[in-house]
């Protein structure tokens, strides 16, 4: 029950997320009437369901890279937080992004915290917010021309047209609703998988994992959302839209939909990195501004009639506005709930210079020189520890900063195989790794990363690989599995969640 | 799916249907004029009777494909266009009928030497209306070439007034009855209206088209 009443924030989240964007893609289709609500409804549902649960992972990486949150009571105000911002703007008819409020709500947590902002992995995101309403704009201008195009020289009948359309609504709805579900998953729960109550459900046919059962939790939250509230929204959104005729709001659908897939599919990853080619960030975008996006591309095709340049205004001021709102709302509640109802909103991380990490980050590379004087020091958070860093190699980069606060951060746990019994059961690791860490039971570590090499000695099942397109998918379900494991082995007993 | 796609191709069928009766009863006007002119009044009446029957026929299929568009939906943003047009059409094939019975009814005398400018309305006049049914037809099927056909729908209408003042000019120039002046004149009016009616479906047609341009 505690748990329900901690994830409420995200459910919230998730209910507004359905009630709001889903309206967005089937909005035109069902306020013009072509595609009756139930229907709608249905198809929505189930898709953003099967997107969340089969695709959503990637999208919720970026954001646990820009700020780890490490107790569920922080994570359910940072998502309260977020929830708070995306209603009042939404009142205020400012087209925000779930994104924008979360993005910010996490970096106020950083700062309460004392954690670092991965600043690479939020520029990477504030692109996103230029980039998904330019590239839905560009997609729609092209889908644009080619249904124009094949219009004119095909003769297909207003019936029949209308008859494809209908099918294409539906069609391009599932596939919007999909990606919707895959990229927007990240904002409701992403802030929930470093503090996932759940452990690994054997389904005989299907495994669920911790992170599977929040999203599908999520899924579902944002699928009630659709059911109870969209039908108004989606009468609103389809008056605003049905100005366009049909085929242009297929194509508008079909764009942002587009959108939303690319910066959600990690398939699409793999491919794109496997043929060398650039890959895109998995970052969750906003459905409403891609929607506002391909609008204007239409408007711009039309020699920029119908550009609403206040909307467009609103979107830019929101880039700013909405994360910064978040971020104080986020650091105010944060604080509340620390001190007034005495919840312990993040666990303190401490970084230490241990000999260990030195000899470690000798074989990394040169950067040890610039550690020596800290060698044996602790720091009570990143931020004190990062500033030291700075102070004493000022040309130390981002990445090395990275490097060598992953390597000294503090996680002291000892394997403890009785509290894993269900992980080794169910499947969940290869029998070589179970019996790697059966091997390493009692074993006590500081650093995460001991952990992974103790295991790597035992088997290359535990083992890294190279760094490269093909084995990143493998080395990123590792990086998951080990961060499960010593996430279950250094949980505190049960009762002393107080601060 | 199947019976989706059936409801589909009835539904064109039955459009199709409708725009070639329209089409046809413009034909007929034409040679039942051309009988009644030429005094071969059993024809003409033959004439007048596949025009009522054409009639009876585009006003069922007009009210079937009403019917069809509003149960079952479709075409959400141009079902008041395209009812509007097929209204406005099938009151063209309604004065088409209507011109044919009152030349039944009434017998009105065309002066020998008139007979030739009534012909030659007649055929102008027919021309606007063909062409508006070409115009209607590229609407559901080729929308750009629409304005190809509804430049000619203006054209042949504007020849077919002026036909229209010349004729009546001539009558009433004519030294025969007052009553038999107002006759004929009653008579070119109804079918110079069929020219005008013609444009202002095509008027409605160019909204309707570029309100469906993508």
């Amino acid at each position: 029950m505690m748990i329900l009443l901690y994830l409420s924030s995200g459910l919230f989240l998730g209910w507004s997320l359905g009630a709001n964007d889903a309206a967005n893609i089937f909005g035109t289709a069902v306020g013009s009437k072509m595609v009756r609500f139930r229907t709608a409804a249905i198809i929505s549902s189930l898709s953003i369901l099967l997107g969340s649960w089969l695709s959503g992972r990637g999208a919720s990486r970026t954001l646990e890279h820009l700020g780890e949150i490490n107790e569920i009571a922080g994570a359910f105000v940072v998502a309260l937080a977020a929830a708070v911002t995306l209603y009042g703007m939404t009142r205020m008819k400012l087209p925000v992004s779930a994104t924008q409020s979360i993005v910010g709500a996490i970096v106020g947590w950083n700062y309460f915290s004392g954690s670092v902002t991965d600043y690479d992995t939020f520029r990477t995101i504030a692109a996103t917010w230029a980039i998904c309403p330019a590239l839905a704009a560009v997609f729609c201008m092209i889908l644009y021309l080619a249904a124009r195009y094949i219009l004119m020289k095909s003769r297909i009948h207003l019936i029949k047209l209308d008859f494809y359309n209908r099918i294409g609504l539906l069609l391009v709805g599932a596939f919007g609703a999909y990606s919707l579900g895959a990229s927007n998953i990240a904002n409701v729960m992403g802030v929930f998988t470093q503090v996932s109550p759940f452990k690994p459900l054997d389904l005989y046919v299907v495994r669920l994992t911790s992170v599977e059962q929040l999203f599908i939790l999520g899924g579902i939250a944002i699928g009630v959302g659709v059911f109870t509230y969209s039908h108004r929204v989606m009468s609103t959104v389809g008056e605003g839209i049905v100005k366009l005729n049909p085929v242009s709001a297929l194509t508008v659908v079909l764009a942002s939909s587009l959108v939303l897939f690319l910066f959600a599919s990690q398939d699409l990853q793999y491919l794109l990195a496997s043929h060398g080619l650039p890959t895109i960030p998995l970052v969750p975008v906003s459905s409403t501004q891609a929607i506002v996006g391909a609008v204007i591309g239409i408007g711009v095709m039309h020699g920029g009639r119908g550009i609403n340049y206040r909307v467009v205004g609103k979107i830019v001021a929101g880039w700013v506005v909405t994360p910064v709102v978040a971020g104080a709302i986020a650091f105010i509640a944060l604080f509340i709930f620390q001190n007034v109802f005495m919840q312990r909103v993040y666990r303190p991380v401490e970084y230490t210079v241990s000999p260990e990490v030195v000899q470690r980050l000798a074989r990394e590379r040169g950067t040890v020189r610039l550690l020596v004087p800290l060698r044996g020091r602790t720091f009570k958070n990143a931020i004190s520890f990062r500033d030291s860093l700075a102070a004493l190699a000022p040309g130390i980069s981002p990445k090395e900063i990275e490097m060598v606060l992953r390597l000294s951060r503090v996680q002291r746990f000892t394997v403890n195989t009785s509290l894993l019994t269900r992980e080794l059961k169910s499947g969940f690791l290869t029998p070589r790794q179970a019996s790697a860490l059966r091997d390493i039971n009692g074993m006590s570590f500081t650093h995460t990363w001991q952990m992974q090499e103790a295991l790597a000695e035992k088997t290359k099942d535990w083992a890294f690989r190279e760094d490269n397109a093909e084995n990143r998918q493998y080395n990123k379900v590792l990086r998951d599995r080990i961060k499960y494991l010593v996430r279950r082995l250094s949980q505190p007993p049960a009762g002393q969640n107080g601060i | 799916m199947q019976p989706l796609f059936s409801k589909t191709r009835r539904l064109i069928n039955e459009i199709d249907n409708f725009l070639d009766l329209a089409s046809q009863t413009g034909l007929h006007l034409r040679e039942g004029i051309r009988l009644y002119i030429e005094q071969r009044y059993d024809e003409f009446e033959q004439r007048l009777e596949t025009i009522r029957n054409a009639e009876k026929r585009a006003d069922a299929s007009r009210i079937d494909v009403e019917a069809s568009l509003y149960t079952e939906t479709l075409i959400p943003e141009s079902r008041g266009d395209v009812l509007g047009i097929l209204e406005s059409m099938d009151s063209i094939v309604d004065k088409a009928k209507k011109t044919m019975l009152n030349l039944s009814i009434e017998r009105p005398v065309i002066p020998a030497r008139l007979k030739p400018v009534f012909l030659e309305l007649t055929d102008r006049v027919i021309e606007t209306v063909e062409e508006l049914v070409s115009a209607a037809r590229a609407y559901f099927y080729e929308l750009h070439a629409v304005k190809d056909h509804l430049h000619k729908v203006k054209y042949f209408e504007r020849e077919a007034d002026h036909m229209a003042e010349k004729i009546k000019r001539e009558v009433f120039s004519m030294k025969i009855d007052l009553a038999r002046k107002i006759q004929l004149s009653y008579f070119i009016n109804h079918i110079d209206y069929l020219a005008d009616q013609s444009e202002e479906v095509a008027n409605r047609l160019s909204i309707a088209t570029i309100k469906r341009a993508v």
